[in-house]
């Protein structure tokens, strides 16, 4: 046959042999030219704050920290597998407790018998713990469960930010009492027993006080120290349907708060790892996004205080991943969010792909388009916590991403065996007693950080190992603060069985910055329409300067297990003038403040 | 089971009345789509419809293109149809090239190599274990389940059983899913682990895939029915070694090997046979 072929024919065995190569080659030919962009100068590089605008200094000895964390020993049922399933716990939080204008921080610790830290910020670059003094620090016991993470929030509006524990256990709220003490608030209402992996504060009906949203991971069924048998596993690895069960405390006032979730439409046994809570619709109620492992995201739309979940309409709902983080940024300076979502990359293995959900369309019903492998950041490795924050102070929100599940063994992977049953059907799945014994594997252990510089233009370079972030503890939680009132935003990661970690930054000079403090005018602890919560939770300031502007928000919690400082910061870049601050409250009130002066804290109080 | 090669293999019963006859080249086609379909319907398990569609496309694409290029002519397209949505199911990856590219590697591989006029790799087989190979730091392969609902899957696996009786393949189907079973336990023996954890790949759907479109293909398999079923049992053999040595992706790689190799071998004593 091969001799009766015409010329032609010939001629194009040659050509499909040279695309068939051609094709063949293609891989290495993307990795060495179209792969997402890593700053190659050595790390430590002298020249790294001149290139890119910052860089992030391990000050955590310094500072006088000398957290950690510690993980939980649960029911000897799992001990096959306790590494993988005692794998959380270490979680940061930013709070000013005693209102002296500096940022503290709250970690959660998660061994039985541990202690949480409260440490309270010096202002001289140190920190002293006083949790043991406040009364919130011994609250890790098999009978109530050890701590998961922890948010803040001024419930009853006396100026003060109050705390709520969550655990694999009891749920606590702690009235802050002036910042000299905490007293636990006995009657608020909460479960006796919930396996809860995030929350967050919000007013989601706009009635001046601060309300809950708890999201629980393992069913509230289960006590993790008291199996009565191994089925405690997720159903799926995409499709898991037998996680905990989501709660919403409506704030009643006088620390009571009453659960409501079913009735304003918040019901999902997903198991939920990340909340955040903002107006994405710009109706003057927080939406609620949730990321969910072992399954698609969930975006509940808050109309006028009542929810629809509107995931798979809006885009964020399709694909099922394992979603572990949920934060949001206005990564174009278009004065919209984005959110982003941690889940899992290994190579060769499992490749989910971090998300980046883009809002488009209009804006009481966005549609979202994932753009993080267009903006270079999807592959992160077993992603945890995240956090935008602009980091060099040109203009553009970066991001930071901790990550790495478990790092024991550095030469035994228990990533086969791991897949081997994430892949198999429920029946194998969901018993415990099934998977293979861990033993000292790792499993996506060792794992380099990501610190992503926004380059204004719709990527993202990797710049971590440039600018100092060198660490490959098993990152989860991530904070971003200004602890030293220095117009610049530090880093505070907690690692899971490692040591909490302060990364002090220092920008380069010639930037400009401007924050805003917000404080929102309710001064009652009853429902006040007409005044936003004091602690401004759900506030948006949109800033207009250099041509440009950028929308920012005030969380109670965002990324994983964790909270930033509810500060709101700007980096102007080189400019020195900004045009207009527009501040949108909870209440729907608007206030424009003109011309605000750079470089400095603008403390806001919403207008009467 | 490429679309094309079934229409070549003698459906079984063929004494069956004319009327209940199915076009056996629709029927690869059939069965994939019902997969692809009921598994979008019912877990929406693709990464997207966009880069399956993607897949399906190129496929299409480069076989008109090389087909025309090499043989002057058009050809059939349910093969690419076949391979073009089973590289949209089973390759997992973040961006979009690789299923362009798997797919017209999966496709051109049918064409280049070749040994006497035959290609002897399952052309997704080798796109997929391709990209693994060379492309792992962005793709992976389909490793997770598709839910928890048994239904989707027993009439997943009833359907391809029944189109496999029809075109006389079943018996490596059942061969190979005996043999997985058996090594199943001799893994369980040999590591330690619950059996479970051992048989809980085959309940994933790249098996569905594995068994019904890549191992029953009659272009890359053997003759006999005796050798065919021997080559399951092989497949699964050498799959057990890989997956004591902890290799995610195994099957393919051992039908990547096993596979030409028991073509070669069938050539060379067919070749030792003729006078």
């Amino acid at each position: 046959m091969k001799q009766n072929l015409p010329a032609m024919t010939r001629y194009g065995r040659v050509l499909v042999i040279i695309l068939f190569a051609g094709l063949l080659f293609t891989p290495s030919l993307i990795r060495r030219f179209g792969q997402p962009a890593t700053a190659r100068a050595d790390q430590g590089s002298a020249n790294a704050q001149s290139q890119h605008g910052f860089r992030l200094t391990d000050a955590t000895r310094a500072a006088g920290i000398d957290f950690v964390h510690e993980g939980p020993t649960l029911d000897s049922k799992l001990s096959h597998i306790m590494p993988q399933v005692a794998s959380m716990g270490a979680a940061v939080s930013v709070v000013d407790v005693d209102r002296d204008g500096l940022s503290d921080l709250y970690v959660t610790d998660s061994k039985e018998g541990s202690k949480n830290r409260l440490y309270r910020n010096k202002g001289d670059g140190t920190f002293e713990d006083v949790a043991e003094r406040l009364g919130i620090a011994a609250l890790n016991a098999p009978e109530t469960g050890v701590s998961m993470g922890a948010v803040w929030g001024d419930y009853d509006n006396d100026g003060y930010d109050d705390l709520f524990l969550y655990r694999w256990g009891r749920p606590e709220l702690f009235h802050n009492d002036g910042g000299r003490a905490f007293t636990r608030v006995t009657d608020a209402g909460l479960p006796a027993w919930a396996n809860v992996n995030t929350a967050v504060w919000l007013d989601f009906d706009g009635d001046g006080l601060l309300d809950l949203f708890v999201g629980g991971y393992y069913s509230e069924s289960i006590n993790l120290w008291k199996l009565s048998d191994t089925k405690m596993m997720p159903e799926s690895f995409e499709y898991a349907n037998n996680g905990g069960r989501k709660y919403l405390f409506r704030n009643l006032g006088g620390g009571r708060f009453e659960e409501v979730s079913e009735r304003v439409g918040l019901s999902s046994r997903r198991w939920a790892l990340a909340a955040v809570a903002a107006d994405l619709r710009g109706t003057g109620y927080p939406d609620l996004f949730i990321a969910n492992d072992y399954g698609v995201s969930e975006l509940f739309v808050n109309d006028h205080g009542h929810f629809r979940e509107v995931g798979r309409d809006t885009g964020v709902g399709y694909a099922p991943k394992s979603g572990m983080n949920a934060s949001i940024g206005d990564v174009f300076n278009q004065g919209r969010f984005a959110i982003y979502v941690s889940n899992i990359s290994e190579e060769g293995i499992l490749l989910q792909g971090n998300n980046l959900w883009v809002p488009s369309g209009g804006g009481n019903a966005p549609t979202y388009e994932n753009m993080a492998r267009a903006m270079g950041i999807d592959l992160g490795g077993w992603s945890f916590g995240a956090q935008f924050g602009d980091l060099n102070n040109d203009g553009f929100l970066d991001l930071y991403l901790v990550n790495g599940y478990v790092s024991a063994s550095k030469t035994e992977s228990y990533w086969y065996d791991y897949s081997k049953v994430a892949g198999g059907n429920q029946v194998v799945i969901s018993d415990a007693k099934h998977w293979p014994a861990m033993g000292d594997r790792s499993l996506a252990g060792y794992q380099q950080k990501r610190v992503w510089m926004n380059d204004g233009a719709g990527h993202f370079v990797d710049v971590a190992q440039m600018v100092g972030v060198t660490d490959r503890y098993d990152g989860r939680s991530i904070a971003l603060a200004d602890l030293s009132n220095r117009g610049v935003i530090d880093a505070i990661v907690a690692n899971q069985r490692g040591p909490l970690l302060l990364y002090r930054n220092e920008v380069a000079p010639g930037r400009a910055w401007i924050d805003f403090d917000l404080e929102g005018g309710c001064r009652s602890d009853t429902a006040t329409p007409g005044c936003s919560n004091r602690s401004g939770i759900g506030a948006q300031v949109t800033l207009h300067w250099n041509g440009q502007q950028q929308i920012q928000t005030v969380t109670g919690g965002s990324g994983f297990c964790a909270q930033n400082q509810r500060r709101l910061h700007f980096g102007l870049g080189t400019s020195q003038a900004v045009e207009k601050a527009v501040v949108r409250w909870p209440s729907g009130k608007t206030q424009v403040l003109t011309s605000p002066s750079p470089n400095q804290v603008h403390r806001i109080e919403e207008p009467a | 089971m490429t679309a094309d090669a079934i229409a070549t293999a003698p459906p079984a019963g063929t004494g069956s009345p004319r009327r209940l006859r199915i076009d056996p080249s629709f029927l690869a086609p059939l069965l994939i789509t019902c997969v692809l379909i009921t598994g979008q319907i019912a877990f929406g398990f693709l990464e997207s419809w966009s880069r399956t569609f993607l897949a399906i496309a190129t496929a299409i694409i480069v076989e008109l293109l090389v087909v025309r290029l090499l043989y002057g002519r058009w050809p059939h397209l349910a093969s690419a149809y076949v391979s073009g949505i089973s590289v949209g199911i089973l390759v997992r990856s973040p961006a979009f090239w690789p299923y362009a590219l798997c797919a017209a590697i999966s496709i051109t591989s049918k064409y280049v190599l070749r040994v006497r006029n035959r290609h002897i790799w399952n052309p997704t087989n080798f796109g997929i274990v391709m990209m693994l190979l060379l492309a792992s730091d962005t793709v992976a392969g389909l490793s997770v389940q598709w839910g928890n609902n048994l239904l989707p899957m027993v009439f997943v696996w009833a359907f391809g059983a029944v189109i496999l009786r029809m075109v006389g393949r079943l018996h490596i189907t059942v061969t190979y899913v005996a043999s997985f079973l058996v090594f199943a336990a001799l893994r369980a023996g040999i590591t330690g682990h619950p059996l479970l954890s051992e048989v809980a790949p085959i309940t994933g759907p790249m098996y569905q895939l594995f068994i019904f479109f890549m191992i029953t293909d009659p272009k890359t398999t053997v003759g006999p029915k005796w050798a065919q079923s021997l080559v399951a049992v092989l497949i699964a053999a050498l799959e057990t070694v890989f997956r004591l040595m902890q290799f995610v992706y195994a099957p393919f790689y051992a039908l990547f090997i096993i596979g030409p190799i028991a073509n070669l071998v069938e050539m060379a004593m067919t070749k030792e046979r003729q006078p």
